[in-house]
């Protein structure tokens, strides 16, 4: 599809991330980085399309926001774009800039993930405003996001301060109508300045500034009592709803007459319209995702409301949920669901992964410490082969911990599993610790040369930047050989048999080693384009051992066979059935025809 | 209208339905409607169940269609449209690709694919159209058109003419697409009209 307008030039489709990279730029925005996390990823891959906005897809969220300070330092709009898990990782940074403050105007997304759609966790990140002492803006839908994001920026100069800006699934994935709005201009002048005091953060400069911070959240709370953070519709006075972000969205639906008091602002909140409001309705009700952030801090201030005595505080809502749990007797007649079998997501057909997973599946008793990205799709069935996933990085500290609580115990039976976007992202320090403390464990860096899981972004290894420019490519095992791990070999994954002797040999030694399992995704437009000749199955041949079948690769499926049948078709009765590949959807890889011992797959026309 | 229509999107991961989605939101749109979609993306999209849940009317607030409230329910693959069985009321119309593709518990031989697995909708009394969309689209000359062939069937039951979606596929769809594309939107909804 081509062009985003409706049906004019001023009227946009877009998605909330989409329209938070327009926001970006209208609001003037020069320096942006960030790195990939759904669902926050588009916002950066759209703002890299814009003209006169630097963006860099940095290594990983700490390095992202600091980039962004360091750009508001010298006086431009900044931007760090994360998921709510990367703002742990940036956390560093974040409450430090609380107590900087900025001169060009900085905001940092917080893209949330209720429900862990694609998350390991479904923390609530407006818990990160109160602690940090930041005020936090919270849009409903694209068409808001975008303007109250430039808002966000205005904010930040104004007021001195970074500002959070929480997205979650349901506005960054939503598509809805909008329009091109004014642009904006900084406040501030670009150029060196020194301003120690302000922003050299050592204890007694940093004393200082924490009193700052305090001043300001109270010039804050002045600010979320505006009409422009935050709003009263009046309605049916008998109940009064507080709420913000996608969750005002399913009050309205759920209760199209009722009087609700609308937060753009999560934090500071507005104490006295919120009294106000409480005292204007007969009940008062706080509607939000997750935790009960709102509700907290409004019964602080000695308001009675419901909230979580109600409405659930896990997962995402939807106005079902809201109608039904404030209406109990509302209850839909809804048909009975029908059992089927999952369809879970699955590493595609060609995944250069696969062929490491399938050796580590046949090591019963190693244990296989995993990361995030697609390779996590390893620990499901067939293969299951990951034993552990925690956190961006944690694959190699953890198999660390573990060799060292293990000793001999433990010697040549852990693994740790890391892509090279994730080894890149947090997992050099890990590695750098393994080979000081003397680790007894085997690093397998799955490096197929991109940031695969959130859509095939670049990385520092890919050899190409964000706008897909050549740049600098980071040599992993030349990195690992310079914090000196002695012993690193390169494998194809695809080589099953290859791979399967690397990684005997590996864990065989009595010493830190790596090996890095190299092949491109499928994915990558490179791999998409290329020329290859598909497997295909001589079904004739199959015997029915399933060694292919095992790999669980999707363009390979079962078909199974009754005695008679097996007979009729010329296999032995016994036989319970033969595998087919689809030549649709093979990529070529081979991994099967290396497992097929019986001549049964072989690449077409061969 | 004073309600709002909701179409619900079902199938795997690679089948189109993305761009089908799309197609239709700018054919609601640019007749006028309001309208949001709710996707997912990232873990969901490797070769898993996926949706789009478009939403339509005066003013849309909610991007998420309520269960029991899909008007639409368009499946790009059989086992998917039942799937979502708990989203649809009694008047829905159902729109499935006759397409099967095996979820990896079948692809392993460890359970069978569902048999006659639209009768748990037909069942309901609810009215289900299948579409060989494969087939239709490689007479209209292209295999990938299936998500258009779809959305052709689809079109009969909103309320726009044939022309709106024509006018979509001529302006937003790239050039070397656009032959093939209208004849799989017309024989798409050659089926339901």
């Amino acid at each position: 599809m081509t062009g985003d307008n409706v049906t004019d030039s001023n009227s946009l489709w877009m998605s909330g991330n989409e329209a938070i990279a327009m926001g970006a730029y209208e609001a003037g925005v020069k320096v942006a980085s960030g790195y990939p996390g759904t669902p926050s990823t588009e916002i950066m891959e759209n703002l890299s399309k814009y003209e006169g906005v630097y963006t860099e897809w940095a290594p990983n969220e700490k390095v992202g926001l600091e980039v962004a300070i360091g750009a508001s330092f010298a006086g431009v709009r900044a931007f760090a774009t994360m998921k709510h898990v990367g703002v742990n990782v940036a956390a560093d940074p974040l409450f430090t800039a609380s107590y900087t403050g900025v001169r060009g105007g900085l905001v940092v997304i917080t893209a949330d993930d209720p429900e862990m759609h694609s998350s390991q966790n479904e923390q609530d990140n407006r818990n990160y405003a109160y602690a940090a002492k930041l005020p936090m803006l919270e849009p409903s839908d694209p068409a808001e996001a975008k303007e109250l994001l430039k808002d966000a920026f205005d904010l930040s100069e104004k007021f001195d301060t970074p500002v959070l800006f929480r997205i979650t699934t349901r506005v960054a994935h939503v598509k809805g109508v909008l329009s091109k709005g004014g642009m904006r201009k900084s406040t501030a002048t670009r150029g060196i300045e020194k301003a120690p005091a302000k922003i050299v953060m050592l204890p007694g400069n940093a004393r200082n500034r924490r009193k700052v911070v305090e001043e300001r959240m109270a010039q804050l709370r002045e600010v979320a009592e505006s009409d422009a953070f935050s709003k009263v519709e009046k309605g049916d006075t008998k109940r009064g709803f507080i709420t913000g972000g996608v969750s005002y969205l399913y009050v309205k639906e759920a209760f199209p007459e009722a009087s609700v008091l609308k937060l753009g602002m999560s934090w500071p909140l507005p104490e006295n319209k919120i009294k106000e409001f409480a005292a204007s309705v007969d009940e008062l009700y706080i509607v939000e995702e997750l935790d009960p952030f709102l509700e907290h801090h409004i019964k602080a201030m000695g308001v009675e409301c419901h909230g979580k005595d109600l409405i659930p505080n896990q997962g995402e809502l939807n106005t079902s949920i809201v109608r039904s749990s404030i209406d109990p007797d509302f209850v839909p007649e809804l048909f009975a669901p029908v059992e089927l079998p999952m369809r879970p997501p699955n590493m595609c057909a060609g995944c250069p992964h696969r062929g490491v997973f399938f050796n580590l599946s046949k090591m019963k008793d190693v244990f296989v410490s995993g990361d995030i990205g697609c390779y996590t799709l390893g620990f499901l069935p067939p293969l299951s082969a990951m034993d552990s996933c925690v956190c961006m990085g944690a694959s190699v500290t953890i198999a660390h911990g573990m060799a060292k609580a293990l000793g001999d115990e433990g010697k040549g039976k852990i693994v740790s599993v890391i892509g090279d976007s994730t080894f890149i992202h947090s997992g050099i320090n890990g590695l750098i610790n393994s080979v000081y403390n003397d680790s007894k464990t085997v690093l397998i860096i799955l490096d197929n040369r991109i940031t695969a899981m959130t859509g095939q972004q670049n990385n520092p290894a890919s050899g190409c930047n964000i706008k897909g420019e050549a740049a600098n490519a980071i040599n992993l095992e030349e990195l690992c050989k310079a914090v000196g791990v002695k012993h690193v070999e390169v494998v194809n994954p695809h080589d099953i048999n290859g791979c399967k002797t690397a990684l005997k040999n590996a864990l065989e030694l009595d010493e830190f080693a790596v090996v890095i399992s190299r092949a491109p995704c499928v994915l990558i437009p490179e791999m998409k384009k290329a020329e290859f000749v598909p497997y295909g199955t001589t079904t004739e041949n199959c015997t029915g051992c399933t060694a292919c079948i095992k790999l669980g690769c999707p363009a390979i499926s079962w078909t199974s066979m009754t005695p008679e049948e097996a007979v009729a078709k010329g296999y032995k009765e016994k036989q319970k059935g033969f595998a087919v590949i689809n030549e649709v959807q093979c990529n070529g890889c081979g991994q099967c025809a290396v497992l097929c011992k019986f001549e049964a797959i072989n690449r077409k026309g061969e | 209208m004073a309600t709002t229509g909701n179409i619900l999107f079902s199938g795997v991961g690679g089948q189109g339905i993305l761009l089908a989605s799309e197609v239709t939101a700018y054919a609601l749109l640019s007749a006028g409607y309001d309208a949001k979609k709710s996707e997912v993306h990232g873990m969901a999209q490797r070769g898993g169940s996926v949706t789009a849940q478009l939403r339509y009317g005066d003013k849309v607030y909610s991007p998420l269609i309520e269960p029991g409230k899909a008007d639409i329910l368009i499946s790009f693959e059989m086992m998917e449209a039942a799937r979502y069985l708990p989203y649809l009321h009694a008047k829905s119309k159902v729109i499935v690709n006759t397409q099967q593709i095996k979820p990896p518990a079948v692809a392993m031989g460890l359970v069978p694919y569902p048999e006659d697995v639209l009768d748990s909708i037909r069942s309901q009394g609810i009215q289900v159209v299948t579409v060989d969309a494969f087939d239709i689209a490689r007479e209209a000359g292209e295999v990938k058109a299936a998500n258009v062939v779809m959305v052709g069937a689809m079109s009969a039951f909103l309320p726009m003419d044939a022309e709106v979606y024509e006018n979509i596929i001529n302006t937003r769809i790239p050039e070397r697409f656009r032959e093939v594309n209208l004849k799989a939107f017309a024989a798409g909804r050659k089926i339901t009209t």
